[in-house]
């Protein structure tokens, strides 16, 4: 006896009809367009996404040409073009243009228009000017067309004039110009650099010096009153070490100003596109470069150079030049501090939930409690924070600990602080932690357990040295997702710690090395600042994308680290059986 | 007493009637090792054991057999109290090792199991080192001693004849060995800390006929030393490898006699129908 099914080939549509083992809401096409459809475009949203972040922060330090544009009246525009745009011509838009243009417009037209970076801030005050094509005269690339990004002020566009050095008759040809430039930065950088290593630090610790022994002598009017004795002995030892201090720093000045007129006399003056002069002192010049004369390999080395710096150095310009040093230690900071609160917490708690606790009604309770700890609003836990960590804990270790500073209205610890902004962050976390930790617990085969208990270990032998062991892959993605989590994080940071410009990095060589009790830069709250409260936006736009794709790669690298973590102790520990 | 039909007595039991074993002469010993009274067992309301009382032979192979999900996992994990770890576990009635009750409250549980090795019916080996799989028992206790450690560990793997396949990579995973080397390690955990019972839940049952045999023969040759309690499914291990054989049916002991006698001449007709394989 044979099968129908087996003589009668099935033609194509019938195959598809019949696939074998399909539920009939799998065959039904409508459903297929429909939930096929629906992930499509999730996946093309976040792809379309990623790209524009890429692309954007990925191109937007490539050196672009500066070009020259010979409007209407005469006037040249230089500068590199930011974005494109188009305008639909009305009755306002033709009152504004010149009277000989009018007649070449109709109501209605598109018309194309340009936005050009002109920089020269301090000399145009503007950063930026729009090029409609229907005053446009004429296109040019200018080859000595020079660009220099400078310590304040932004940037300059213009053409070299001369190069003035010490009391030197000044240079005045453009290639003679450019080589002395590129000649005597280097030095100027060094010189620069101990000068503000002089400004900073070693001033800096100074101060700090005498600030402790007047908060020291302070301590003891508070302690003993102002008029014991005391007060007065701790005052005169004060009054010593302030003397020596202004002593010190009375040298480091002096230093400071020797390096200033080493620096002081190289000047290069230059000319925008309009005309006027300036002189940009060499000091202030951070790169100089001529964008239209520049080869590949020039170019691909400004690139490297620029990411360098953006990644290494500190902001400037209100962070819309420069790097984000301070912004990347003080994420990486935090979410270490935040895992090491975290981590511990999160497994023991789990751990009870998982291996001690009896299953009943409360665990259920709290199961679902902390599942739903993880979908509350994060601001609230900023909320919290600023009030529970900042005011209440922070406040009360000020008033035991620091009584000099807080009787001068300078809380210490009684602030948004890295500490404070960490802990906030790992009760914000800490569902995560719990929850995958539980998940890789209860995914130890109880076989393992009573093989444990049978040899006649204890309960926590167990737990220790068998139950762990194998669900350590699954604690380290909890981790790391905590971790990805916590570095994302923006809103409650701003309440407890995170600031636009910290002055100091809450980790250095001084004191203590680890200051937990300063504020800190952090990328997301950096995002934020640049986009969104930046009075210059337009300038920020570049930074904002690379930055985004600064915290993206992050979070992406530490979750592909959880990945394969993940991976190697799985291999380890579970294996394969039989 | 056992007149009526075995079809009709398995019957009854099936509908919850209690009936009185058939404990043979020989099984009543004077210094047994375990000695179960009246021991009942529930998980939750369900009743798992039903007033078994069985004394075990010291340095004898104790077989308990039956059909599937009888009791004898239950009955055997009673033994060094591994039920303790279910929440919904009830019992009545005691159980003594060498005189002392096991279910005592003032009974260390930890110190208890410590005196027992035992094997499951699926090997365990813990994901960890194949030598440091052998001297868990020992770490637990805190020894450090490298010369014992490594001393019990070769003992125990030559007692599990194990020995000669892993002498050479003592130190890697043990989850890299075969099957059958997993279960012989089970046994030289089992055997590391000098039990004076082991408790074998189906150890070969995951095994092939060539493994299987190897334990068998290590049976043989443990037995004297320690005192072996074993399930089996397979009634030729039973009656080739044990002394004395139990006869489970539903929760309840039917027979419990001298293997040769319990396979020959059973007093029991359910239990000849048991072992000759026309039920179960
Ligand atoms: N953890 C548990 N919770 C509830 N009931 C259980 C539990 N473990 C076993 N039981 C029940 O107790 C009875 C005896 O189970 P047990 O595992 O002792 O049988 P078994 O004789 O070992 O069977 P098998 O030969 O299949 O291993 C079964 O009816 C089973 O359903
Ligand atoms: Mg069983």
């Amino acid at each position: 006896m044979s099968d129908n099914r087996t003589e009668h080939v099935l033609n194509k549509k019938e195959r598809f009809h019949l696939l074998p083992g399909l539920p009939l809401i799998a065959r039904n096409e409508p459903m297929l367009w429909l939930t096929g459809g629906a992930l499509v475009l999730s996946l093309a949203l976040i792809v379309l996404l990623l790209s524009y972040i890429f692309y954007q922060g990925g191109t937007s330090f490539w050196p672009q040409p500066v070009e020259a544009y010979v409007v209407h009246d005469g006037s040249t525009i230089m500068g590199e073009q930011a974005r494109e745009d188009t305008i639909e011509v009305d009755e306002t838009y033709r009152s504004q243009l010149p009277e000989a243009l009018r007649a070449g417009v109709t109501d209605g037209e598109e018309v194309e228009r340009m936005l050009i970076r002109t920089a020269n801030f301090d000399v145009t005050n503007t950063h930026f000017h729009w090029v409609d094509t229907t005053e446009l005269v004429s296109v040019s690339v200018p080859p000595t067309a020079t660009v220099i990004e400078r310590l304040s002020w932004g940037r300059f566009i213009g053409t070299p004039i001369s190069l003035q050095i010490q009391e030197e008759e000044p240079i005045t040809d453009p290639t003679a110009i450019m080589e002395g430039v590129d000649e005597h930065l280097a030095g100027i950088h060094d010189v620069l650099e101990r000068r503000i290593h002089l400004e900073k630090a070693t001033l800096g610790e100074i101060r700090a010096h005498e600030e402790s022994a007047r908060l020291e002598s302070v301590e003891v009017r508070l302690e003993h009153g102002e008029e014991s004795q005391h007060y007065v002995e701790a005052l005169a030892a004060y009054q010593v070490i302030k003397e020596h201090c202004v002593e010190e720093s009375a040298s480091v000045l002096a230093q400071i100003e020797n390096l200033k007129k080493e620096t002081a006399p190289y000047t290069l003056r230059m000319a925008t596109a309009s005309g006027q002069e300036a002189d940009i002192p060499l000091e202030e010049i951070v790169r100089i470069y001529q964008p239209n004369a520049l080869s590949f390999m020039d170019k691909l080395g400004l690139y490297g150079a620029r990411w360098m710096e953006f990644l290494f150095d500190d902001p400037r310009e209100a962070n819309s030049e420069g790097g984000v040093w301070p912004a990347i230690i003080g994420t990486v900071m935090m979410t270490m501090i935040m895992t090491i609160f975290v981590v511990p917490f999160g497994v023991m708690a789990s751990l009870y939930l998982s291996e001690y606790a009896k299953s009943g009604g409360l665990m259920s309770i709290i199961r679902i409690a902390i599942n739903n700890l993880a979908g509350v609003p994060s601001i609230v836990f900023g909320v919290f924070g600023l009030g529970f960590f900042c005011t209440t804990i922070g406040g009360g270790l000020d008033n035991w600990l620091f009584p000099a500073e807080v009787s001068e209205g300078r809380p210490v610890l009684g602030k948004g602080t890295i500490l404070w902004a960490s802990a906030t962050l790992a009760l914000l976390t800490v569902p995560v932690v719990i929850v995958a930790t539980e998940e890789a617990l209860r995914a130890v085969p109880n076989s393992m357990r009573e093989g444990s208990y049978g040899c006649g270990a204890s309960k926590w032998q167990t737990i220790w040295r068998i139950v762990m062991p194998r669900a350590l892959p699954g604690i380290m993605t909890g981790m790391i997702l905590a971790m990805a989590r916590g570095a994302g994080e923006v809103a409650p940071l701003m309440l407890v710690g995170a600031v636009k410009l910290a002055p100091e990095l809450p980790i250095d060589m001084h004191g203590t090395f680890i200051h937990p009790e300063r504020s800190f830069m952090h990328l997301g709250f950096h995002i934020y600042d640049l986009g969104l409260q930046s009075q210059n936006s337009e300038a920020a736009k570049p930074m904002v994308f690379t930055t985004t794709l600064l915290l993206i790669s992050i979070v992406v690298s530490l979750n592909l680290i959880a990945i394969w973590m993940r991976k190697r102790l799985a291999r380890r520990f579970v294996g394969g059986t039989f | 007493m056992i007149t009526d039909s075995a079809v009709n007595r398995l019957a009854a039991i099936a509908a919850g009637e209690m009936c009185t074993p058939a404990v043979h002469e020989e099984c009543h010993f004077d210094a047994p090792i375990v000695d179960i009274e009246k021991f009942n067992l529930y998980y939750g309301a369900k009743r798992a054991l039903f007033d078994i009382s069985m004394s075990i032979p010291k340095g004898q192979i104790t077989a308990l057999v039956g059909p599937s999900g009888c009791g004898k996992s239950t009955l055997l994990r009673s033994v060094n109290r591994l039920n303790d770890l279910i929440d919904i576990v009830r019992i009545e009635g005691g159980m003594k090792l060498n005189g002392e009750n096991i279910y005592d409250p003032a009974v260390d549980v930890i110190e208890l199991r410590k005196r027992m090795g035992m094997v499951f019916q699926k090997s365990n080996p813990f994901p960890m080192s194949i030598f440091e799989n052998v001297v868990y028992p020992l770490r637990i206790v805190g020894i450090r001693d490298k010369t014992v450690l490594e001393e019990t560990c070769e003992r125990s793997l030559r007692g599990a004849a194990l020995w000669d396949e892993v002498k050479d990579r003592l130190h890697e995973n043990a989850l890299g060995m075969s099957g059958g080397q997993q279960q012989r390690l089970c046994i030289a955990r089992a055997i590391a800390a000098d039990p004076e019972v082991l408790l074998m839940d189906e150890p070969c049952s995951a095994l092939d006929p060539i493994a299987t045999g190897k334990i068998e023969e290590l049976m043989a040759e443990l037995k004297g030393q320690y005192t072996i309690l074993i399930v089996t499914h397979n009634m030729q291990q039973a009656a080739r490898s044990s002394d004395y054989t139990a006869f489970m049916y539903l929760g309840q002991l039917i027979e419990y006699g001298p293997t040769a006698t319990i396979f020959t001449n059973p007093q029991l007709q359910e239990t000849q129908e048991y072992v000759t394989g026309r039920f179960g």
